[in-house]
């Protein structure tokens, strides 16, 4: 599902954090159908394009570069 | 995805509200939120001297720009625990934020004062970072708070913590932990007031509002927290959180409403006896504090004290002489 696609199909940057690294996903495809695919749980991370939020139900299309920010920060209390 | 507010285009949404937020309406979402759980806890007020401890992270960033985005007067706390890099970066973030405000942040470096880091000093302890760590920020935020005259000690505590916290002791049934863990801890012999402002915001939340407002924080985990129980406990959270929104919020205020008090004798047990450290001064049922028995054990070293923290903690065998 990662990976090169084929020259019709959008292609979506996105970058994940602790370890950090960098992925192609094949596009469109919404946030919140991204976040499903990456078995990402929507209350532990937010999604940045920009320096801004990106909303759950808007779908990425070709070019676009995501941050996927993890927001759980752990430690004792 | 509309704005409940003003039906414009949202950029988040929080399920356990139901609600969607445009930019504008998040920020103010925020500040409601805040000023509900000061209000509803009586954490303080305008005329308070507040103290923020201050990591460099999301949360405590967040509750310092909420609390003067309130009206708020609020001096900044920074402890520096030695942990290499990552130290260094959170150290910038926390400078930067107060500077470019041109506010007062306090800076207290644990290696250069106490003669340890927490990596090397726990291991030397035997003990787990966190709870080294965890050790030596209570006791040094206590006695700042004290030294600086301040009324209030603010902490980021945000309400996946508290859940999982919480669920913690609760899985483990450490109830003289339960009847302590409250939004506001009041002021008592040598221990400053504690309150935490930010219960009723999820950690998404308060990362959510610091990239709206353009307030940079260490985005990166502290090297020390990989598998933590914690981070454990805030993961089985979110995974029925995410089935079940609004889970963490009953959990927690649930507990707050309707359990803590049942456990509050037994907290309080733990206040017969205290008096001041041999050591440093500071509250505690030993001879000596677990701060000054951390340092020693990690190799550092305690530096010559003015007695600050001792005011008023020569109590005796019984709890008289409270710093109120
Ligand atoms: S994760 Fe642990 S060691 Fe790191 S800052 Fe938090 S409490 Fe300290
Ligand atoms: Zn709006
Ligand atoms: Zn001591």
């Amino acid at each position: 599902m990662f990976g090169l696609s084929a020259c019709d199909h959008v292609r979506v940057k996105v970058r994940l954090h602790n370890p950090r690294r960098d992925l192609e996903i094949e596009g469109p495809i919404t946030i919140i159908n991204l976040l499903a695919r990456l078995d990402l749980n929507r209350e532990a991370v937010l999604v940045v394009r920009d320096g801004e939020l990106v909303p759950g139900d808007e779908s990425l299309a070709d070019d676009d570069a995501i941050e996927i920010r993890p927001v759980i920060s752990g430690g004792e209390q | 995805m509309k704005c409940v507010t003003c039906r414009g285009p949202a950029i988040i949404d929080i399920r356990r509200h139901n609600s969607n937020f445009c930019a504008e309406h998040f920020i103010e979402q925020c500040h409601r939120q805040v000023r509900k759980a000061i209000e509803e806890f009586s954490m303080f007020e305008k005329s308070d001297k507040i103290l923020v401890a201050v990591s460099g992270g999301k949360d405590s960033l967040a509750i310092w720009d909420l609390l003067l985005d309130l009206g708020y007067s609020v001096d900044g706390l920074y402890i520096g625990l030695g942990i290499g890099g990552y130290s260094d970066t959170s150290l910038d973030y926390a400078r930067a934020y107060a500077k470019t405000r041109s506010l007062h942040l306090i800076e207290v470096d644990v290696p250069s004062t106490f003669g340890f880091d927490i990596p090397n000093g726990s291991r030397a302890a035997k003990r787990v970072p966190c709870s080294a760590c965890g050790l030596s920020k209570r006791h040094l935020f206590d006695e700042e708070a004290i030294k600086g005259g301040y009324d209030v000690l603010v902490t980021g505590h945000n309400l996946d913590d508290e859940a999982a916290v919480l669920f913690g002791n609760t899985l483990h049934w450490h109830t003289e932990y339960l009847g302590r863990q409250l939004p506001v801890l009041p002021a008592r012999d040598g221990f400053p007031r504690k309150v935490k402002p930010l219960v009723r915001l999820a950690e998404r939340e308060t990362a959510a509002y610091c990239i709206v407002k353009g307030i940079d924080y260490i985005v990166d985990e502290c090297p020390m927290a990989a598998g933590n129980k914690h981070l454990g406990y805030k993961n089985a959270l979110n995974e029925i959180e995410a089935g079940s929104p609004g889970a963490k919020h009953s959990f927690y205020f649930g507990f707050l409403d309707r359990a803590a008090e049942f456990f509050a004798a037994e907290a309080s047990i733990d206040r017969e006896g205290l008096g001041a450290c041999a050591s440093c001064g500071a509250p505690t049922t030993s001879e000596t504090c677990a701060f000054c028995r951390l340092v020693e054990r990690a190799g550092g070293q305690l530096p010559e004290r003015t007695g600050v923290n001792a005011v008023s903690v020569d109590l005796g065998p019984t709890r008289s002489g409270s710093i109120q």
